[in-house]
């Protein structure tokens, strides 16, 4: 890591390329090392494990939903099983999988490096909210072991607090204590954004990936403590009946979802909005080009988390509040599109005259836009009060949240994983298996969940495990695409396990990326940068790149 | 493999490190931040930002509490006038004595002096307990009339108020029953709030220990400083529940 005497390649030249001798990896030894790190890197590694171990076992739940919807019948499992089953698929997918997803573990990894600082402002809470996250996923597969919850994963009231035996007091309980490790990761980057960036980092310099994952944790910083307080009074109700929500006592069921929703709306922003930020910084690079409309971009991403306080109660629409609010969400719902809009009219003018090329994270990249777009519009149509009425509660609903979480969000994460696998390893991963994984991928997505929007809008509720015989040859459509999918999921984890020791080596920026963190060797060192870097060019600036390696062959030596 | 960002200097990490440990003053100084001040500023931004999600956190019980009054406010009056305000005064006085010699505390931190900061901490949680011990007696009386929420509830002195010597108007059966919002409202709330003394206390105890071992008497004061912040946060808690639970609207012109 020492300055070397030998000039600076313009271009990395891969073949040449060798892993450095001292890195975060291999800095410590010893599983003890990692379980008690403070380093930022390694437990966004920590986390990248922890959250695939979920995701497989939310997939499995997901498998067998759609096995048991193949036929008209309910004959795979009894109707109780079958709710146990969906409700642990979306637990887990919200909160041990959404939620941390892309922050948890390419924000953690990142967050300090495109800051230039040397690792989060509060290390130890950053580990403890890895520790939490394990207890909450331990507390939700405990309440599963015990015997499931079937309430879905909205809890809602008064199905979750009068009409089930099931351990409902138990998956709140790990909600809750998820909930404290999202406040602390979102913590974490709000103070290091605002008090590490390093000399010269202005605002306005800030990778966009930085903007998003800011107005996301604003979300998480305000939207959490929300829903923990409401399932604390969840839980108060069936311990000692307290009747805050409970009509006989004088309580109210519609507070409970005011209550909720006001977390779990921005919630679904805190799942997308990260996402959003690995995808400017995908198409950035592989366009060649400054993010077409930079401060329009980090500003919507504000505008985004600004917004999505104010919509909650179009979840509410057909559950009895007044149509003068329901008039006044459903407006609000509709200027949520507006900065949504803007990102992707600017990705898209991004990529106009700009360089393209075809690599396996623009490929998820490309199919995020699609996707994206096709949720987010169907969301404009679930805001529009009389569609929402025909359309509320069926598989259109499922269909608009896949989209953009699965299609969107899911997408994004693998995005980002492939794009940064380079820095995170210092190996490559397969190319030409991964561009085949990108595509089953969304081949198997869209064969899913396409089928499920005809099937809404026919009029097939959701949350029911048997169904009229005239929607089996789109349900066999929708089952058929989730083993697709499934295999498209599988390959990853395969060939970036292999990629681990037999990948080919990296080297520093195998992109010719402007960022920050490409700047230094893959894997970086423990304390990121030798010396804290005096950023004086904004994110994005790709003749400061060029310029920047003709200068370095003068200057070291 | 170089690290390209600081090819402009020639340093080794070696002299890199030494650097910055020349202007290392406190050994209580993380190595991730550049300077002391940035690393107090951090902690301090973080504590602000914690005390906002406490805020969203007791203002899902503020907003419950609004609802609820608005919808039985004949209820809410009736079951306020039962808590005592001459405990509930007692007790926001020995309150803000108590965030009174925290700021004290802060003070001797800061010039440190270190038997002062222990004597203002001792106090500080010598008024927390305080505190917490008129609390058990307001809570033991609604246990003794049966105030509780539950199955044993009883609403017979706000059905037949003047029975009791009470000056209230009686209230309907149904509306009688929605006393229990109320009171399960101010059990949750002040519960909460006393949830968070407890754990407050519990870092005193903590607190008193490093201090008493002259940890923040060498002008390391950051933690004293964020659980000062902590503390009066749980003040401005209480300051907010006195007159939301006691004092509003006692006795309304029928």
């Amino acid at each position: 890591m020492s300055a070397t005497s030998s000039t600076i390649l313009n271009l990395p030249d891969q073949r040449t390329a060798t892993l450095p001798k001292r890195t975060y990896i291999n800095n410590e030894d010893g599983l003890l090392s990692w379980l008690f790190t403070g380093d930022h890197k390694r437990i966004a590694i920590l986390y990248l494990i922890s959250i695939t171990f979920f995701f497989f076992i939310g997939g499995a739940f997901a498998g067998l939903i759609r096995l048991e919807l193949l036929t008209p019948q309910g004959d795979l499992m009894a109707s109780d099983t079958y709710n146990k089953m969906f409700s642990m698929h979306g637990i887990i997918m919200v909160f041990l999988f959404l939620v941390p997803s892309v922050p948890a573990t390419l924000g953690n990894f990142l967050m300090p490096i495109m800051l230039g600082a040397k690792d989060l402002a509060f290390p130890k809470i950053n580990l403890l909210s890895w520790y939490l996250y394990w207890l909450g996923g331990i507390v939700v597969l405990g309440a599963l072991v015990l015997g499931g919850v079937d309430t879905g994963w909205t809890f809602t009231t008064p199905l979750s607090t009068h009409y089930l035996n099931t351990h409902v007091v138990t998956a709140a309980t790990g909600v809750f204590i998820l909930g404290f490790s999202s406040i602390f990761t979102g913590l974490n980057f709000i103070v290091t954004i605002h008090r590490m960036r390093a000399p010269g980092m202005t605002w306005f310099r800030m990778p966009l990936f930085v903007w998003s994952h800011y107005a996301a944790s604003i979300l998480m910083v305000l939207g959490t403590p929300v829903l923990a307080i409401t399932l604390t009074l969840v839980a108060l109700e069936r311990l000692v009946g307290i009747g805050v929500f409970d009509p006989t006592k004088g309580g109210d069921p519609l507070l409970f979802q005011h209550l909720f929703w006001f977390y779990s709306h921005p919630a679904v922003y805190i799942m997308i909005l990260p996402g959003m930020g690995v995808i400017s910084e995908v198409i950035s690079t592989f366009s060649r080009k400054r993010v077409f409309g930079y401060t329009a971009v980090a500003f919507s991403s504000v505008a985004i988390a600004l917004f999505g306080f104010f919509v909650w109660a179009h979840h509410m629409f057909i559950m009895g509040v007044s149509n003068y609010s329901a008039l006044v969400f459903s407006l609000l719902t509709m200027l949520v599109a507006v900065p949504s809009a803007i990102k992707t009219f600017n990705w898209a003018f991004t990529m106009q005259k700009g360089s393209i090329t075809f690599e396996t994270p623009m490929l998820y990249a490309f199919g995020f836009l699609g996707l994206f777009t096709i949720g987010g519009m169907t969301g404009v149509f679930l805001g529009a009060l009389g569609m929402d009425i025909h359309l509320t509660e069926t598989y259109f609903i499922v269909a608009h949240f896949h989209f953009v979480m699965v299609g969107g969000m899911l997408m994004a994460f693998l995005a980002g994983i492939h794009f940064w696998w380079p820095k995170m390893t210092g190996r490559m991963y397969p190319e030409s298996l991964s561009k085949l994984a990108a595509v089953t991928t969304f081949i198997g997505f869209n064969l899913t969940f396409l089928p499920q929007f005809i099937l809404g809008y026919l009029g097939m509720p959701r949350r029911y495990h048997a169904y009229p015989p005239e929607f089996q040859v789109l349900n066999v459509l929708s089952t058929a695409g989730a083993t697709v999918l499934g295999v498209g999921y599988m390959l990853p984890l395969l060939y970036l396990a292999w990629s681990l020791k037999y990948g080919a080596i990296a080297g520093n920026n195998p992109w010719q990326a402007t960022g920050l963190e490409w700047q230094i060797q893959s894997p970086p060192i423990t304390e990121n940068f030798i010396e804290i870097p005096i950023v004086d060019h904004e994110a994005y600036d790709y003749e400061w790149l060029e310029h920047k390696t003709a200068q370095e062959v003068t200057t070291v030596g | 493999m170089d690290n390209t960002i600081v090819a402009t200097h020639p340093h080794t990490h070696e002299t890199a490190v030494a650097a910055e440990h020349e202007h290392v003053a406190l050994p209580q100084h993380r190595h991730h931040f550049e300077t002391p001040e940035q690393q107090r500023e951090a902690g301090t931004f973080g504590m602000w930002l914690f005390l906002l999600t406490e805020i969203m956190f007791f203002g899902g019980l503020f907003f419950a509490y609004l609802l609820y009054r608005n919808w039985y406010n004949p209820a809410f009056v009736a079951a306020s006038n039962q808590l005592s305000i001459p405990l509930g005064t007692a007790n926001t006085a020995i309150l803000i004595s108590s965030g009174f010699f925290m700021a004290l505390a802060v003070w001797a931190a800061e010039v440190r002096k270190k038997s002062l900061l222990v004597i203002f901490l001792v106090l500080t949680t010598l008024f927390g307990l305080a505190f917490l011990g008129i609390k058990y007696f307001e809570y033991k009386e609604k246990w003794d009339k049966n105030h509780i929420p539950g199955q044993n509830f009883d609403v017979r002195e706000f059905v037949n108020p003047h029975a009791y010597g009470l000056k209230e108007e009686p209230l309907a059966p149904d509306m009688a029953q929605k006393t229990q919002v109320f009171f399960f409202l101010y059990f949750a709330m002040t519960g909460m709030h006393a949830l968070h003394m407890i754990i407050g206390i519990v870092l005193l105890f903590w607190l008193m220990w490093r201090a008493n071992r002259g940890e923040f008497s060498a002008g390391y004061v950051a933690p004293i400083e964020n659980f000062g912040l902590y503390w009066h946060f749980v003040d401005i808690v209480w300051i907010f529940l006195f007159p939301l639970l006691y004092l509003i609207n006692r006795h309304p012109v029928s």
